[in-house]
């Protein structure tokens, strides 16, 4: 297919690898922003605004499934210009291909009430030290503050999500019944004096209880994320496995080291981690780097 | 104060979320610390939600009371 004598010097897999992302158009491109966790300064918002204003040939923007801001339309000539201008205020552009992504977050515990784990805090590390690590594919991850998981971490290669695990004490509890209500799961029954009984296998740990408890007799006994790994949307859609619970927060980053390394060493070229999980098996997976942080 | 005799009283059966909670926020504001209000509410969404956020808002339920499709709480005001 012909191409402009300009686009012809320019490699679309690099391209690609930067974050601009050839459309239907000729020489025009989707220009995609890194916007880790979703979350964008709002005077760095007005100035994007300004800067897709100028080098838009079309006039809009998209807000990606994955949070991130693209500029529809950009020449490819501008290219160069409009990196320079985002690059004046901060502002990166992301990546595409067999590559870390940008990670996604829910608000997180800093302004929403249902929020256990501070998930924009931990993508935007998450984000500064894997962003863009050569991978057999595309490498998802992210980030839910709470068992509700607005970001969806069993559809993603990598997923954590805020978990609470509740414990009970019977010295401050008035028989109430209230965490019989808070509680959705039924794991929580009151008894005859008002009591809880508490059935721990119905449990999703997400703190409801500790939240409604007016006398802080059920409180957290410990804070940590649930794991999961494998998960991807698509053609074939493939639900993450569930490979822990708990993992302490300080322990996320080497989390992720272990599993890039496994998925490097196990995986194949264009090959995502749950089809290497299917190939060969989960309890690999478990053995090999999850286990360890379990027994930890 | 008995636990039992409240300072004033809410009737918040069939107010949905979040109303529910705002008006009995604002009722609080206008009494005095350490006073009893009562709050009447639906069982379900109203019973998950509102005892919740007085306790975020720092107010004691002091007890609660089951009545037929709903229940009382008794909230002490804590400054």
């Amino acid at each position: 297919m012909p191409e402009s004598t300009d686009a012809e010097k320019v490699d679309i897999n690099e391209l690609k690898s930067g974050g601009f992302i050839k459309q239907n158009q000729k020489d025009l491109f989707t220009v995609r922003l890194r916007v880790p966790g979703g979350r964008l300064d709002i005077d760095k918002m007005i100035k994007i605004a300004a800067v897709a204003k100028k080098y838009s040939r079309m006039g809009y923007c998209h807000l990606s499934l994955r949070q991130a801001v693209e500029i529809i339309g950009v020449h490819i000539d501008d290219f160069d210009a409009l990196v320079k201008e985002l690059a004046e205020f901060g502002q990166p552009v992301a990546s595409c291909g067999p590559r870390v992504r940008v990670p996604t977050a829910c608000g997180g515990c800093e302004y929403n009430p249902h929020g256990i784990m501070d998930t924009q805090k931990k993508a935007l590390e998450v984000d500064e030290k894997y962003f863009g690590i050569n991978c057999h594919h595309k490498f998802k991850m992210a980030f839910s503050g709470c068992p509700i998981d607005c970001n969806r971490t069993t559809e993603m290669d990598l997923g954590f999500q805020g978990v609470v695990e509740p414990v009970w004490e019977e010295d401050p509890c008035t028989g109430c019944t209230l965490c019989e209500k808070a509680c959705l799961e039924g794991a929580i029954v009151a008894a005859e004096d008002g009591k809880p009984i508490f059935y721990r296998e119905k449990c999703v740990y997400c703190g409801d209880c500790i939240k409604a408890c007016p006398t802080d007799a059920w409180t957290a006994k410990r804070k940590g994320w649930a794991v999961r790994i494998g998960g991807k949307h698509g053609r074939h859609p493939r639900e993450a496995n569930d490979v822990m619970l708990f993992l302490p927060d300080e322990k996320v980053f080497d989390f992720i080291e272990q599993t890039l390394d496994w998925y490097k060493r196990n995986g194949k070229r264009g090959e995502r981690i749950g089809t290497t999980i299917d190939r060969i098996g989960i309890e690999k997976y478990r053995k090999e780097v999850a286990r360890p942080f379990i027994t930890a | 104060m008995s636990e039992n005799v409240a300072d004033e009283k809410i009737d918040l059966r069939g107010v949905l979320c979040p109303i529910n909670f705002v008006k009995t926020k604002l009722k609080l504001e206008m009494m005095e610390n350490e006073q009893v209000l009562e709050v009447t509410l639906d069982d379900g969404e109203a019973m998950r939600n509102v005892p919740r956020s007085i306790k975020e808002e720092g107010h004691k339920i002091i007890k609660v009371e089951k009545l037929d499709g709903g229940y009382k709480l008794f909230i002490k005001k804590s400054q």
